[in-house]
């Protein structure tokens, strides 16, 4: 699982008003190369929730690669070093064992072989 | 052979030896493959090659989404059976993949989505595979919460095979009621084998898409069909039984038109007397035709 989809991801759980971002616990993460596209990441750089990305990016280690406060889309557009930083960190580090923890009621879901499982028990629909 | 629908829930179905098919069988790779293409090229994203972030619900073993790769875009997809996913990571597909039932709801924040596909998947809502299930609460959770996903303007190109016209409108119905609207391609209608059905939804007001494009007709051509709505204002659906081209072929054998009707008599009789049973002889008044009343 990238950090992409995990900034995307909330706890579905029935009653949750809370549910994001859900909290990364990474065992076992792995890099990976990926083909850098500045249009992509300009492009999705609007929905990214830059705090989720940050924690995300902490719970794996990286304190410093990205900036604590979300960058000026021109300021993205032209750096390039921060562009570069930012696709590492959202589409490169892949989590391969673990879990993500729903903010509120404190669920886990379980991430195995990259795969996070969100399926919800009986109750919780 | 029956539906695999009918003959267990779809984490159970797509079992490993069920899953390992969608490796080896080169012939369901293919049909995948092609109906994948479609589904993309309905989706009708901008020709800008910029990567979009998608969706491809349903992904199994990863077929359809490696056709959103090819084409340069990131995606995640979602499945219920781990078999299935077991193979796509085999495949080590490009997107990332996630354990989850849809029927529970897509669980992701608001806006974010560029489009989504789901081949041969969503027809598994319609089925209440155990007693907490309750397939019109599935369709309202599922298509809720797509609709809140995806970011305005967006489509949701969803091929299935449903069972009969019910379905098909119950689909319909809890697609509308979510706030898509759109309506039914259907490619090749006329062709029991060659036919499929894809929903074609968009996210936001009617005025904003382009009209839904035609079917693909069997000599190659576009062919509309008559209850698909080209129109933006008019949101008809065309809903289609996917047995009909099966049942007026039927129909017109059994025809009681004139000769029709007794050629057919006749060969019956023959080929039971041929079995041996004993049937009346035939004679001028064998299949005459009856007043109405009778």
């Amino acid at each position: 699982m990238r950090l992409l989809t995990h900034n995307m991801l909330a706890c579905n759980i029935k009653g949750v008003t809370n549910g994001y971002p859900l909290r990364l616990e990474a065992e076992k993460w792995v890099e990976k190369e990926v083909e850098f596209n500045a249009d992509f990441l300009r492009g999705v750089f609007p929905k990214i929730n830059w705090p989720a990305l940050i924690g995300a990016a902490r719970s794996l280690g990286f304190h410093d690669l990205l900036p604590n406060e979300a960058p000026d889309p021109s300021v993205l557009a032209s750096d390039d070093q921060l562009l570069r930083q930012f696709h590492r960190a959202l589409l490169e580090l892949h989590v391969e064992e673990g879990g993500l923890v729903c903010p509120e009621t404190g669920r886990l879901f379980p991430i195995n072989k990259g795969i996070p499982n969100m399926l919800l028990h009986e109750d919780e629909v | 052979m029956t539906r695999p629908e009918l003959q267990a829930p779809p984490e159970i179905f797509y079992n490993d030896t069920e899953a390992r098919k969608y490796t080896t069988s080169s012939r369901i790779i293919e049909i995948q493959a092609k109906i994948s293409e479609r589904a993309l090229e309905l989706l009708n994203l901008p020709n800008d090659g910029v990567p979009r972030l998608l969706l491809d619900i349903g992904c199994g073993s990863g077929l359809s989404g490696e056709t959103l790769s090819e084409n340069g875009h990131h995606w995640i997809g979602f499945d219920i059976s781990q078999s299935m996913l077991d193979v796509a990571l085999d495949r080590e597909v490009e997107g990332d993949l996630l354990l989850s039932d849809m029927g529970q709801g897509v669980g992701l924040r608001p806006s974010v989505i560029d489009g989504a596909i789901s081949i041969s998947a969503i027809q598994w809502l319609c089925y209440a595979d155990n007693s907490s299930h309750e397939p019109v609460a599935r369709l309202k959770a599922f298509f809720g919460s797509l609709y809140r996903c995806l970011t305005r303007g967006a489509r949701a190109v969803l091929q299935l095979y449903s069972e009969n016209m019910n379905q098909s409108e119950m689909i319909m119905k809890a697609a509308m009621r979510a706030g898509f609207a759109g309506g039914v391609v259907v490619d090749f209608p006329h062709s029991t084998k060659a036919r499929k059905a894809y929903l074609v939804l968009t996210c936001g007001p009617a005025s904003m898409q382009t009209s839904l494009p035609k079917g693909k007709a069997e000599d190659g051509e576009s062919c509309s069909d008559d209850d698909e709505s080209d129109d933006d204002d008019e949101q008809t659906v065309g809903i289609y039984d996917r047995h009909r081209p099966a049942k007026r072929s039927k129909i017109a054998k059994m025809g009681k038109g004139k000769g029709k009707g007794k050629a057919w008599v006749l060969k019956k009789k023959n080929q039971m007397r041929n079995k041996g049973y004993s049937v009346p002889p035939d004679t001028k008044y064998t299949a005459r035709k009856r007043k109405d009343r009778f």
